[in-house]
């Protein structure tokens, strides 16, 4: 079959809205308004520094935390019959489907003063406590909206060890702490690199969550990049600039995450 | 294999409390004559009421799946036919192509945004004003759906046995008509499957087209986004509540469907 020429229209369309974009980009960074070359654009995020490792500082938090909580979660899940596993899965899946503007509003209804947990614990004499508008709601936000993306690349990963692995370490003699630490985790570690990346990449880009539960003080990458595209602070070389400084940390934080895993089956687990 | 403990299933039940807790509580609020988040005054269905009424909603819920309906049939189309032809290059430039391919997936939203946004500014400084807004967004749709499909399709033509294809141009079909007849069939389930992915991509999108849709055209991502801005808005509530049963129903006829399915095939097994 050849073939070869039906993919020209796309080839076209990538260099149009994917190279040429990102060349941009990076084109953008570099000059200022005039179109001269510059570094100051590059060297101005230096004063931003702050705002950077916050983001980082929080998405890593939040990817830690979704780890720890859906570590257990997938293993559960892929050891139950089939058809709960599916029922499972489609919970999982549920809210991920719902726009994340309106998983996110329904933690301001929880989390405000006059929100729903305040209201509960007045119930039983506590509070009112100081909720939204801190890091810890931009990092509950986060871990809420990113979960999924870490429950099924590890549940994935782990329907694919077999019950017997599991029950021939169990006869070697080794205890629950030993056939996690030595079989389970080793098996599962492209499904953790996985859902790292895909929990860490938006959690550390976003800027939508850290505006509806952060308040005005706890302002992330994201929130600077939209302030220079579409804020009145309009400045899209600034912008480029802060773009270009996010996607070289996601590419470090990306190729840390990949020396852990060598295996292959991981391009289809993004998808 | 040993009976599952009691903490793993209390364990399940926390976590699914905490996924489902915050959108029940939405759900509730949708159902309150009071106006304000916290107090509960009684049963309405007036948001709900209040919510067909807001042509703002309406239209911009015509205006999302107009997009998406275009991006995701304009993305299946350029998308297959990439596979196509991807599949039948060599090592090197297919690597190149699919590592650009992985681009729009890997790099965080908001630099897709920005830089198609860069794009089309640029793009109006050359070919004059225009103003973003349907096109842009459109255009914008269509580049970061395509990627899902090739994804989709390509495993499939990986598959599929060459020679099938050989053996209907020997039996005489045209190349045209062994492609019809024999190709499409065969990837039929990677295209559909990356036609649904555009699709509710499409449909979910907010970060890319709140750069790229300009202040004129409005899809229900963005309506949202204004609606979360203002202090009080219980429409969203009543908007919640419907999309949840909407997506609900719509897993449940896909599960349903696909259960039916693999107990049909069970069967066939057991009896055959």
């Amino acid at each position: 079959m050849r073939s070869k020429a039906a993919s020209i229209p796309y080839l076209i369309w990538m260099v149009l809205f994917t190279v040429i974009p990102l060349g941009l980009v990076v084109f953008f960074a570099f000059t200022d308004t005039s179109g001269n070359f510059t570094i100051a654009n590059i060297s101005q995020v230096g004063q931003y520094m702050p705002v950077l490792m916050r983001s980082i500082w929080l998405s890593l938090i939040a990817t830690v935390i979704c780890l720890v909580v859906a570590y257990p979660l997938a293993y559960i899940m892929s050891r139950r019959k089939s058809y709960q596993q599916r029922t499972l899965l489609m919970l999982v899946m549920l809210p991920m489907w719902m726009n994340f503007l309106l998983r996110t509003y329904a933690w301001m209804t929880l989390l405000e003063r006059n929100g729903v947990i305040n209201r509960l614990l007045g119930l039983i004499g506590l509070g009112p406590f100081e909720m939204i508008n801190t890091q810890g709601a931009v990092v509950l936000g986060m871990v809420y909206n990113y979960l999924p993306f870490m429950i099924i690349p590890l549940y994935t990963i782990m329907t694919k060890i077999d019950n017997s692995v599991i029950e021939a370490a169990q006869d070697l003699g080794a205890n629950t702490g030993n056939v996690f630490a030595r079989v389970i985790i080793p098996l599962s570690v492209p499904g953790i690199t996985t859902g790292i990346t895909m929990v860490f990449v938006p959690a550390v880009s976003t800027f939508i969550i850290s505006r509806m539960l952060g308040g005005g003080s706890n302002l992330l990458i994201g929130d600077l990049i939209d302030m220079q595209f579409l804020g009145a602070a309009y400045n899209p070389n600034l912008g480029s600039a802060i773009s270009l400084v996010l996607m070289v940390v996601i590419l470090i934080c990306m190729s840390v995450t990949n020396q852990f895993d060598s295996s292959e089956g991981r391009e289809e687990m993004m998808v | 294999m040993r009976k599952e403990r009691w903490y793993s299933k209390l364990y399940v039940w926390v976590v699914m409390l905490f996924l489902y807790a915050p959108i029940f509580v939405l759900i509730a609020y949708s159902f309150n004559a009071n106006k304000s988040r916290g107090k509960w005054t009684g049963f309405t269905l007036n948001w709900y009421n209040e919510l067909f009424h807001n042509e703002l909603i309406i239209q911009s819920l015509i205006n999302t799946l107009i997009v998406a309906l275009f991006a995701s049939v304009i993305a299946t189309v350029l998308g297959t036919a990439a596979a196509l032809g991807i599949n039948g290059m060599k090592k090197r430039s297919r690597a190149l192509v699919m590592n650009l391919t992985y681009m729009p997936i890997i790099n965080p939203e908001i630099v897709t945004g920005v830089s198609l946004m860069l794009l089309f500014v640029s793009a109006r400084a050359i070919l004059g004003e225009f103003e973003l807004g349907f096109v842009t967004l459109l255009l914008a749709h269509i580049s970061f759906c395509t990627p899902y499909v090739i994804l989709n399709v390509l495993p499939k033509l990986r598959q599929m046995d060459r020679f099938t294809y050989e053996a209907a141009l020997d039996l005489g079909c045209s190349p045209r008509m062994a492609f019809f007849k024999v190709v499409i069939p065969e990837i039929m389930p990677g295209i559909t499957a990356g036609f649904l992915m555009a699709l509710t991509y499409s449909v979910d999108d907010f970060i890319i087209s709140y750069f790229n849709s300009g202040s004129s055209f409005q899809t229900l991502p963005i309506t949202i986004y204004s609606m979360t801005r203002k202090r009080l808005s219980p429409e969203i509530n009543a908007l919640s509540t419907i999309i949840f049963a909407v997506i609900l129903l719509i897993l449940l006829l896909v599960n349903i469907n696909g259960s039916r399915k693999e107990r049909a095939a069970t069967k066939r097994r057991v009896e055959g």
